[in-house]
């Protein structure tokens, strides 16, 4: 290896980051690579976040290992608590600020982020989007007196924090505004069972209001909801949405939609710029889960290697970490028929098309067992 | 007996214990959980687990 070889950059060291540089090292142990990250570089796993408490883990023991420890396990310079401020494709240049760094190849790994929302009142500091192990820290930090939480958003993390909180301890308020839990993934039968076991930890609904405004009173806060009710509570987790990171790219030129535009093979609207995980949009789809993530990773690393590589997707069941009453859901790509069994929290739900070929389906409670014999006959998401 | 850990997320499978609850008796060794097998804890494949020293 040459001194001077220019590096493969990535940016990002989540799971789309590091689990990439793992996959390229198993096939180019030399070319430098250099990761740029705005956090500590502390190798976690995102969907650990929302159990903590279950799995009777602090912020840090989520934490698996530090950029140290990962720069020496994948031979790669680290730089940590670094934003990258633009990016040059003509010149394969990025930017720290004044400082300029020449690239060989860029891979974009810098995830998504919140949905921005505004509520009215003085409570701010106090509503905590978690995103990331720093902002879950911080959280934890802020919980440690508290009893109450207020959760926005009954979508898959909402119900994950809610189920989590319960299981520490903590009185749960629910505030979402849907007509049923997990909109955009359960069917109606099976959100309700989720929901019952949820209920039956005393974690509380409020479905169909948003949260208007939150106020700080000498017992806590109070949040007033648009249909007039108040909720009183301590700390608010804020989890309505996330959506991929874009304002680099877009100013670096490179065609976004929803996410970064990618085709199959992870490459942008530039020949020597990449993108994987929750910021891409490959081949028309924004999928924020792992399994697509390491799909991707494997691919990225043998097309980065010399062996131009396009991601397949198979089919992708989604695990919802609600231990009360477990789920396990694979959404189908197209419309069907649903044909729904439920007995108490246990719900079958298969979505077949005109043929009988199985689309998706939603399994909880003690069906979730099913889900192996199921999964052989999904269809593939991306061939 | 060897222990192999998902990389995603940290559950561990022990050979020497199996997952009864997967349908995997105690004994049964990696190279023989079907292919098709996936994380309890957070639903990734086969693939993306790796052999951790005991």
């Amino acid at each position: 290896m040459s001194q001077t070889q220019v590096p493969v950059i990535v940016i990002g060291t989540g799971l789309a980051g590091y689990n990439l540089v793992k996959e390229f090292r198993k096939q180019d142990a030399e070319t430098p690579v250099l990761m740029i990250t705005a956090d500590d570089g502390c190798n976690y796993s995102k969907p650990m976040l929302s159990t903590g408490f279950t799995k009777g883990k602090s912020a840090s023991e989520l934490a698996m290992a530090d950029a140290g420890k990962m720069a020496e396990q994948l031979n790669v310079t680290i730089r940590t608590n670094t934003r990258v401020t633009s990016i040059d494709p003509e010149t394969h240049t990025i930017f720290i600020g004044e400082e300029s760094i020449a690239y060989d190849k860029l891979v974009l790994a810098w995830g998504a982020e919140p949905v921005a929302v505004r509520i009215e009142g003085d409570a701010g500091e106090h509503i905590f989007a978690i995103n990331d192990l720093q902002d879950y820290a911080n959280f934890r930090a802020e919980l440690d007196d508290k009893k109450r939480v207020l959760v926005m958003g009954a979508g898959l993390i909402g119900c994950e924090y809610a189920n989590d909180l319960s299981n520490g301890g903590y009185e749960v308020d629910v505030v979402a505004p849907c007509n049923q839990i997990i909109p955009n993934l359960l069917p109606e039968p099976a959100a309700s069972a989720v929901q019952h076991g949820l209920e039956g930890l005393g974690v509380k609904f409020h479905l169909g209001p948003l949260v208007r405004r939150v106020t700080q009173t000498e017992q806590g806060l109070v949040a007033d909801l648009s249909n007039g009710e108040q909720v009183e509570t301590d700390i608010i987790i804020s989890a309505i949405g996330l959506r991929p990171r874009l304002d680099l790219a877009v100013k670096a030129g490179l065609q976004v939609n929803q996410g970064i535009c990618v085709d199959r093979s992870l490459q942008t609207s530039d020949a020597d710029i990449y993108a994987l995980g929750d910021c891409a949009e490959v081949d028309g789809k924004v999928l924020l889960y792992v399994m697509p993530l390491m799909a991707s990773a494997r691919a990225l690393a043998k097309t980065l290697a010399g062996q131009p590589t396009d991601v397949s997707y198979g089919a992708m069941p989604i695990m919802i970490k609600t231990p009360v009453v477990p789920v396990v859901v694979s959404p189908p790509a197209t419309e069907g028929l649903w044909d729904i069994e439920r007995s108490g929290v246990n719900v079958k739900a298969l979505c077949r098309d005109d043929a009988g070929a199985l689309l998706g389906y939603a399994l909880t409670g003690t069906c979730v067992a099913d889900k192996l014999a199921l999964n052989k006959e999904l269809p593939a998401i991306l061939k | 007996m060897k222990k192999w850990e998902c990389v995603v997320c940290g559950w561990v499978y022990d050979e020497e214990e199996g997952c009864p609850e997967e349908g995997l008796a105690p004994g049964t060794a990696w190279a023989d959980v079907p292919d098709d097998f996936i994380c309890p804890d957070c639903g990734v494949g086969k693939d993306d687990f790796e052999m951790v020293e005991i």
